[in-house]
């Protein structure tokens, strides 16, 4: 009989298949993950504190840098935030504007998890693929805003910059390019047996488990859980577009996959609707004062990010910096379930597990 | 010689632009003077016209130029409105055509606004039968106003035919839209000193509102700002209750039955936060109330979207924001906690997700949660000292 000893096995923080900084210490028996231990915080820059410090306006910058991979979204839940506590009526253009720029995000987001998680699991292809397509609509919003990543773009009350000349045909022609695109990825990856046999029964959870764990978004819709912020708390203009919150019951990493990929054509059709409905013109910054001062007291909204549920809570005290500002993170929350999903499992597993979740450090560490 | 071609067949786009917009502009202005001097405004475009033809940027020049000054002279002409009450502004007369012209045409625009214009200040400022200076002050209100919105209208209009070139013009307008809008907030000072204090004299009014006019403005603003809030928290909620008063009436009312009354400090609709419904726990209370939203059948809170804390100074504060998936409703739960002692208990027992975040209200701000299986210092390290949320802290460096 072999006999094995407990063993620590430490893995990070730098480590290829965390895509940050993250550790995780795992106390293994062989080959099986005994226990594992998350360790974070690596990547924390305080973001909330520095934003005690500034006006509203400032702080968008910031929050380019918490989840970098989608950092139009973050830009929006602050100023939808500051809007909700002013009432800001915002322009129809500028709102055209954010959910054009937000839904190509989320596009891109879910191409670079696409195309990274399967380099993690060991095809290499992919992720060329869908660096290409990505580098596309990086361009995209490189035109509309001025910066590959960390745009700025959102303001309280509207948008910095109008789409310049051209740039909602480049949408438009990019629409049916992806989806031809998306086909290949499909043959190319989905339904291959390797993968198949990787993704298949791996980090797996139920619905009320989700729910438990505060999971949200792909993480959570793969339980079979239809709830999308954008369909059922609709904010800026999404009640207008007919979309479908794709969902898929097997509650692991393959199910994620699917939701994941669905959620990419769900976008398109935002876009393509966003592209038909866009004003031709009107003002993309409503009139706000020169200086932005939320009303005194406190808020709390929450908006679909490609990673699940970003909230921002705000509480203020009439001046022009918030009094206390908070992030509620969907990398962090979706983190804290990790633990339970190694435990038991194979350690080939971690990363396949750790790759579904779908997490950027810079939103976990804040 | 292509490049040149191209440059040439550029320039003549340019000019051919600029000539619909001349076009435009002159069209818009006889509409609004409606038997008004037209010959100004031919003369204008005549002048671009052919300055088109030879230089580009000659003709854009010589357009902001123009666009400046007659901006500036509307600009004095409100001025004068303001002062008198009246329009003569015409002693401008030897001052050249082009400028003249231009302010004929802001008074034919702020003219033909004023009607309307009036009636909007009518319904704002109800004081305005008591006093004749009141009036007067209106009517320079209006004016002003009348002249602020034709410009932009113009403003406008002018983008559409030639984006660059207008930033002088911009600068010039927005000058003029700032002056007025001083000159409005001036006058309803004035106005309500008057009607405060009676003090009759035209000239000290205004004086003290031109000194005062930038602290009205402001005031104004926060006033507006205020509005909201104090609007909402008073005479709204009688006038129509929140959509969301329905279920707050329902948490309260089956909570305070199973679980006594007292248990709650508060409960009320906040109007900020999209209408949340938000109760504000005992301290002793708080996990006995958050157990019952999550396993009550009629409540039954099954998901925490977010919990943190917050330093208020005064108190320590937990925030705790709830979803149903079952009943598609959203609550706020808040406990406010000593700030020496900041200790709660941990809500991890009923919701896993509340892990994390718990640990990080502990790192960031010294939050203890009893019975959190391990409360840790998630971000920051256990040798960090001090709390960094927390409004007192001072940053701990060996080195200095």
């Amino acid at each position: 009989m072999i006999r094995t000893e407990e063993m620590l096995l430490n893995v990070g923080p730098q480590h290829p298949s965390t895509h940050g900084v993250f550790r995780i210490v795992l106390k293994i028996d062989g080959e099986i993950i005994k226990e594992a231990t998350p360790v974070i915080g690596y990547l924390h820059r305080g973001t909330e504190k520095i934003a005690e410090d500034l006006q509203y306006t400032q702080i968008i910058p910031y929050t380019d840098r918490m989840d970098y991979i989608s950092a139009m979204t973050n830009n929006y839940v602050i100023c939808h935030a500051v809007e909700t506590m002013m009432g800001l009526e915002v322009p129809e253009r500028a709102e055209y504007l954010r959910v054009m720029a937000m839904e190509l995000n989320r596009v891109a987001s879910h191409l670079v998890w696409w195309g990274t998680y399967l380099l993690d699991i060991g095809a290499v292809s992919p992720f060329l693929y869908a660096f290409r397509e990505r580098e596309m609509i990086v361009n995209m919003l490189n035109e509309l805003s001025g910066a590959r990543l960390t745009f700025n773009y959102m303001r309280v009350g509207g948008v910095k910059w109008d789409a310049p000349e051209g740039w909602i045909e480049k949408v438009a022609e990019f629409i049916p390019y992806m989806r031809e695109q998306l086909k290949g990825y499909h043959q190319l990856v989905t339904g291959n047996e390797i993968f198949m046999n990787r993704v298949k029964g791996v980090g797996r959870y139920t619905k009320a488990e989700a729910i438990n764990y505060s999971l949200s978004g792909p993480n959570l819709r793969c339980t079979g859980v239809k709830w999308d912020l954008r369909k059922n708390e609709p904010y800026s203009i999404y009640d207008r577009f007919d979309f479908d919150v794709p969902v898929s019951d097997g509650g692991d990493a393959w199910a994620r996959y699917q939701v994941r990929m669905a959620e990419i054509e769900e976008s398109l059709k935002i876009l393509e609707q966003a592209v038909e409905q866009f004003p031709k013109e009107g003002a993309i910054l409503a009139k706000v004062p020169k200086i932005i001062k939320a009303p005194k007291g406190e808020a709390f909204v929450r908006i679909e990010s490609p990673r699940g549920e970003i909230g921002c809570y705000i509480a203020s005290d009439g001046k022009k910096e918030p009094y206390r500002l908070k992030f509620r993170r969907p990398s962090f929350y979706n983190l804290q379930i990790l633990p339970k999903l190694l435990k038991g499992e194979n350690i080939a597993n971690l990363i396949a597990i750790l790759g579904a979740i779908d997490i950027v450090l810079g939103e976990v560490d804040g | 010689m292509g490049g040149e071609k191209d440059l040439e067949q550029l320039k003549r786009e340019a000019a051919a632009k600029a000539k619909e917009a001349a076009k435009k502009r002159q069209a818009e202005k006889a509409a609004a003077e409606a038997g008004g001097t037209r010959e100004p405004v031919k003369e204008e475009s005549e002048k671009a016209t052919p300055a088109n033809e030879e230089d580009d940027l000659a003709k854009k020049k010589a357009a902001a130029v123009a666009k400046a000054k007659a901006a500036a002279a509307a600009k004095k002409a409100a001025m004068q409105q303001g002062a008198e009450g009246e329009a003569p502004g015409n002693e401008e007369d030897d001052l050249a055509k082009k400028k003249a012209a231009a302010v004929a045409k802001a008074k034919a625009a702020a003219a033909a606004k004023k009607a309307a214009m009036q009636q909007d200040t009518a319904g704002e400022a109800p004081g305005n039968e008591e006093d004749d200076l009141a009036k007067k002050k209106a009517a320079a209100v209006a004016k002003a106003k009348a002249a602020a919105a034709a410009k932009k209208a113009a403003m406008q209009q002018d983008a559409e035919g030639e984006a660059p070139g207008n930033e002088e013009d911009d600068l010039a307008k927005k000058k003029a839209a700032a002056v007025a809008k001083a000159k409005a907030a001036a006058a309803a000072k004035a106005k309500a000193a008057a009607g405060g204090a009676g003090a009759g004299d035209d000239e000290k009014a205004k004086a003290i509102a031109a000194a005062k006019a930038k602290a009205a403005a402001a005031a104004k603003a926060k006033a507006a700002g205020s509005a909201k809030t104090g609007g909402d928290a008073e005479p709204d909620e009688t006038a129509k209750p929140s959509i969301n008063q329905p279920f707050l009436d329902k948490y309260t009312k089956v909570i305070e039955k199973h679980l006594g009354e007292g248990v709650l400090e508060e409960s009320y609709i906040n109007k900020l936060s999209k209408d949340v419904p938000t109760l504000v726990a005992k301290r002793d209370s708080y996990f006995k109330v958050a157990e019952f939203l999550k396993y009550n059948e009629q409540l039954s809170f099954d998901y925490l979207s977010e919990i943190h804390g917050t330093d208020f100074e005064t108190h320590m504060e937990v925030y705790v924001h709830f979803y149903s998936y079952k009943n598609s409703q959203s609550v706020a739960l808040k406990v406010k906690i000593n700030r020496d002692q900041p200790e709660i208990e941990s809500l991890q027992p009923l919701w896993e997700g509340a892990n994390w975040p718990e640990c990080e209200a502990y790192d960031l701000l010294g939050i203890k949660f009893t019975g959190h299986p391990n409360l840790n210092r998630i971000m920051l390290g256990e040798d960090w000292v001090g709390h960094p949320m927390r409004k007192d802290y001072e940053p701990y460096d060996v080195e200095v």
